[in-house]
């Protein structure tokens, strides 16, 4: 029985397990800080221009999560909350993503480029590379740090989108990259701290899988308490108005007090079913697009900007 | 129920996938002739 023994020949990948490779809902996250950034810009730029530098950073963050995808499918293959991507699942072909994240990455700094400007193209670039390179190939595997110096990555998207506008980098679009620099410590760690388990399985040295749950707790405080003055740093400079300025306020207190509770009042009914760490994960999305809409809010409503 | 042929998902999953290819590639052409006219105004 010849054709008994023959092996099914696997069905092709279907367009949404491309579609998921450029990870939909962080590049919800990544379009909504460019666009603020953008539009937060003192320059009002083109609407067609503006809608393809938008559209370069989302396609920019897809190919890039399409690239870390293809890198990191034996560590998604390990853990519960990634096993079912198209490439651990079996459903598509390593070469595959790996030429669809290099299509979208180098289209859209080419596309930038030849647009909008090549400063925002080049920016662009050095995001896609800081992310599927230096984050998921180098540091990622080596170090707890990761997520720390990972974070450059998915702060670049409001510098692309003022660079968009203006040509030009100042002062305002490196705090906009402080802001989310150092709220991506709190919220990743957050986040590690209940899904501990699936990374320690895979042997990515998440910072509480290396240091411990008291030691993470703690970081997460220290980088709440630096956020705090950070985000109110454009307020302070005078380079936003008072509605910026009262949403960093209470938005980073709001922060700063769900990190205490990770960090300080433990007791035996959350250390089981982590609520707190929970509410600040929830929370830290809130507080990013609640202060990038306040900015623009201001701009648009005072027409303060930098 | 009868088990779906595979044949047939396979054909299917082709044709989503060509016509996905078939609107990125015509949204480009439409983005391009906007970007063309934008620049050309400025």
């Amino acid at each position: 029985m010849p054709f008994a023994s023959a092996p099914p020949i696997p069905l092709p990948a279907d367009w949404r397990d491309f579609l998921s490779l450029t990870k939909p809902r962080v590049m919800s996250l990544v379009v909504f800080t460019g666009l603020c950034g953008m539009l937060a810009a003192p320059i009002s730029v083109n609407p067609v221009l503006g809608f393809v530098a938008i559209l370069c950073i989302a396609v920019g963050a897809g190919g890039s999560g399409a690239l870390n995808q293809w890198w990191e499918a034996d560590l998604d293959a390990k853990m519960k909350r990634t096993k079912d991507r198209p490439l651990p699942a079996g459903r598509m072909e390593p070469t595959a993503a790996r030429d669809f994240g290099l299509v979208l990455s180098i289209g859209s700094v080419l596309v930038m480029g030849l647009a909008v400007g090549w400063l925002a193209a080049a920016i662009l670039a050095l995001s896609i590379v800081y992310y599927a390179v230096i984050y998921t190939i180098w540091l990622k595997p080596r170090t707890p740090q990761n997520i720390v110096i990972g974070g450059g990555a998915g702060a670049f998207p409001p510098m692309i989108g003022w660079i968009a506008a203006t040509g030009d980098i100042t002062l305002m679009p490196v705090l906009l990259f402080a802001i989310i620099f150092f709220w991506t410590p709190p919220h990743f760690w957050a986040l590690a701290l209940f899904v501990e388990t699936d990374y320690a399985a895979a042997g990515v040295p998440m910072m509480p899988v290396v240091a411990g749950h008291h030691s993470t707790r703690r970081q997460i405080l220290v980088y709440s308490v630096l956020l705090l003055p950070i985000a109110m740093a454009p307020f302070l400079l005078a380079l936003t108005g008072w509605i910026y300025g009262l949403s960093a306020l209470v938005l980073g207190t709001a922060f700063l007090f769900l990190s205490l509770k990770v960090a300080t009042f433990r007791n035996a009914a959350n250390d089981a079913d982590m609520r707190a760490e929970k509410r600040l994960f929830a929370f830290s999305v809130i507080y990013l697009f609640a202060l990038f809409g306040a900015l623009v809010a201001d701009r648009l409503i005072l027409g303060v900007s930098a | 129920m009868t088990e779906p042929d595979p044949m047939e998902q396979r054909r299917r999953i082709i044709c989503g996938r060509n016509a996905a290819l078939g609107l990125v590639l015509l949204a480009l052409v439409v983005l391009f002739f906007a970007i063309t006219i934008v620049k050309r105004m400025a």
